[in-house]
């Protein structure tokens, strides 16, 4: 079955499309990540124009990302408190790096930027996310199971000034390393075209010992707020947002997140890390690979401007 | 003397004789599309444009021996773009060489009742934009010199070729009668909405006769229409729209899968 779509002009097909958002809508409600990160090459891959496929993905990450909020707020796994913070700084991440990605765009290499970031970015977290995940499951199966949380564990830079307390996260930390944390995801996010959960999730869980059980609904807040405003200052200021396509992926994703939710509970703490720690690596990797070989077409076609 | 005169003489002879068979006067074209204003819907895949013509001659013109030949060559909205290059920088690729288009149609079909080559030669190729090689190295498609076998005007080709939206047909125009022709092209649902020129060419013994020019518009409709416009003039309004609609889904969702 296929639809036109009024903004991308052209057609594509429903099932297909159904198919893929619940797809990414699944490893988004597994992981607590938005998904924007598989999701935008799939669309560019499938032919829909970038600037197209880049604002309408943030669609389907608000709808899933709400139904998350929802459930984590009905499950008492959300520290709200926590999310606001990394809301504010991520607000102030994003201004910067949609500044950065402006000026890469005149200086003329924000391909190589975009693409560069994308390897190291996510070989490196990773990377260190599987290294950490095969540590503790070893360490496990020798039968010294690791503590899941020493009161002494943290880090010299939770206990900077302006410390804060975050009651359902068990942290009593300074709002500094948060907000930094924040704004990095939030610069990042805005030159890749991306949420950022993926950074936002294993840094909650290694950096600032957040319980597992609120970080997925933690970093789902902060996901929900940062895409709402990217699809509307896409709408503003691209008008690329192309709502056929996005009832089209939403639909999609909200089934799909509702299982990978719900696969997510059921999912042992170790195995949970170990596979977002595959799934990022590998998405690093295929970057890499693109960048190291021979292009099988060296040439390329960007279009500026239709008349 | 008398030698420079019977130059004159000849030569006054040739420029009669020209006139005589000039190719303005003798055929002219009447040609017909299948339609002049296309509404794209919510089904559209595609399309498929037929152009009809007819040969109309006036009492002077003698029989041609060769017989007519005719291309059709249909241009689509035209874009502003840029090819780029990858190249080895140490162990990776990158883009490095690029070069910008002005005015490419974003949608080009060339057909011809045969081919190309057997119409005219390359000069003439060159000189009537005939053929999609020939509209492609045209001097004013890019500001960069040019350069004979260009590759970024060759990537060019190629790649749109590839997606189906530069086509060379050279059966494409058939001829129902010796002055009657019928041509049909495939638009893909990728070429975009817009207005389409469609210049029709008369030959015969490589030299044009008469040139004919026509267009029509794809156009969106309904409610594709009235949405593209909504989020062009009415962006704010329509990106908070959408991302409520987003909210509502995700809600939804969250109320029917509501376990307890």
């Amino acid at each position: 079955m296929q639809i036109y779509l009024p903004i991308a002009e052209m057609p594509v097909s429903v099932l297909v499309l159904i198919g893929l958002g619940a797809a990414v809508g699944f490893v988004s409600g597994l992981f607590g990540i938005g998904g924007g990160f598989l999701m935008t090459p799939i669309l560019i891959v499938m032919g829909i124009p970038p600037a197209v496929a880049v604002a309408t993905q943030t669609a389907p990450i608000v709808a899933s990302s709400a139904t998350s909020v929802l459930a984590a707020f009905r499950r008492n796994a959300l520290d709200l408190r926590l999310g606001v913070v990394l809301v504010l700084g991520g607000f102030v991440g994003t201004s910067l790096g949609v500044w950065f990605f402006a000026a890469m765009r005149r200086a003329g290499q924000l391909d190589l930027v975009i693409t560069v970031a994308y390897v190291t970015l996510f070989t490196v977290v990773g990377g260190l996310m599987l290294a950490e995940s095969v540590r503790s499951t070893w360490a496990r199966h020798r039968g010294r199971p690791r503590p899941p949380r020493l009161g002494g564990d943290h880090a010299a830079y939770m206990a900077w000034p302006l410390r804060m307390r975050f009651p359902r996260s068990r942290l009593y930390a300074s709002v500094i390393p948060i907000l930094g944390l924040a704004l990095f995801v939030g610069f990042v996010g805005a030159v890749l075209g991306i949420g950022g959960g993926f950074i936002l999730v294993p840094a909650l869980l290694y950096l600032m010992r957040v319980p597992t059980g609120v970080v997925v609904g933690t970093s789902q807040f902060q996901i929900l707020c940062t895409s709402f405003v990217a699809l509307v200052l896409h709408a503003v200021q691209n008008q690329a947002v192309d709502i056929v396509l996005a009832v089209i992926l939403i639909v999609g994703g909200v089934f799909g997140a509702q299982f990978g939710a719900r696969a997510g509970r059921n999912l042992r703490s170790e195995y949970f890390r170990f596979l977002l720690a595959i799934l990022v690596l590998a998405v690093g990797l295929r970057f890499a690979v693109e960048l190291m070989l021979r292009p099988e077409e060296p040439f390329s076609i960007v279009v500026q401007e239709t008349r | 003397m008398r030698v420079r005169l019977a130059v004159i003489l000849g030569f006054l002879a040739v420029i009669l004789g020209f006139l005589a068979i000039s190719p303005a006067s003798a055929e002219s074209l009447v040609v017909s599309l299948s339609f002049n204003r296309l509404a794209v819907t919510s089904t559209y895949t595609g399309t498929s444009v037929a152009v009809f013509g007819a040969i109309e001659r006036d009492g002077q013109a003698g029989a041609r021996s060769g017989g007519y030949d005719v291309v059709v060559t249909i241009r689509g909205p035209r874009q502003a773009l840029t090819v780029r290059e990858k190249a080895a920088m140490g162990p990776v690729w990158i883009n490095r060489a690029q070069q910008k288009f002005a005015e490419v149609p974003s949608f080009l079909a060339v057909l011809s009742s045969r081919p190309l080559s057997e119409i005219a030669d390359e000069a003439t190729r060159r000189r009537l934009r005939l053929g999609l090689k020939a509209i492609v190295a045209a001097p004013d498609m890019t500001l960069a010199a040019p350069a004979p076998d260009d590759p970024f005007r060759e990537a060019l080709l190629r790649l749109r070729r590839r997606e189906r939206l530069f086509t060379e047909s050279e059966a494409g125009v058939r001829f129902l009668s010796p002055s009657v022709f019928r041509s049909t092209a495939p638009l893909p649902a990728t070429a975009p909405v817009g207005a389409y020129d469609v210049e029709v060419l008369l030959l015969a013994g490589g030299v044009p006769l008469a040139r004919h020019e026509a267009r029509f518009d794809l156009v969106k409709s309904g409610v594709e229409q009235s949405l593209a416009t909504f989020a062009r003039e009415w962006s704010l309004a329509y990106g908070l729209a959408v991302g409520a609609l987003a909210l509502i889904s995700g809600w939804l969702a969250s109320v029917i899968f509501r376990r307890d």
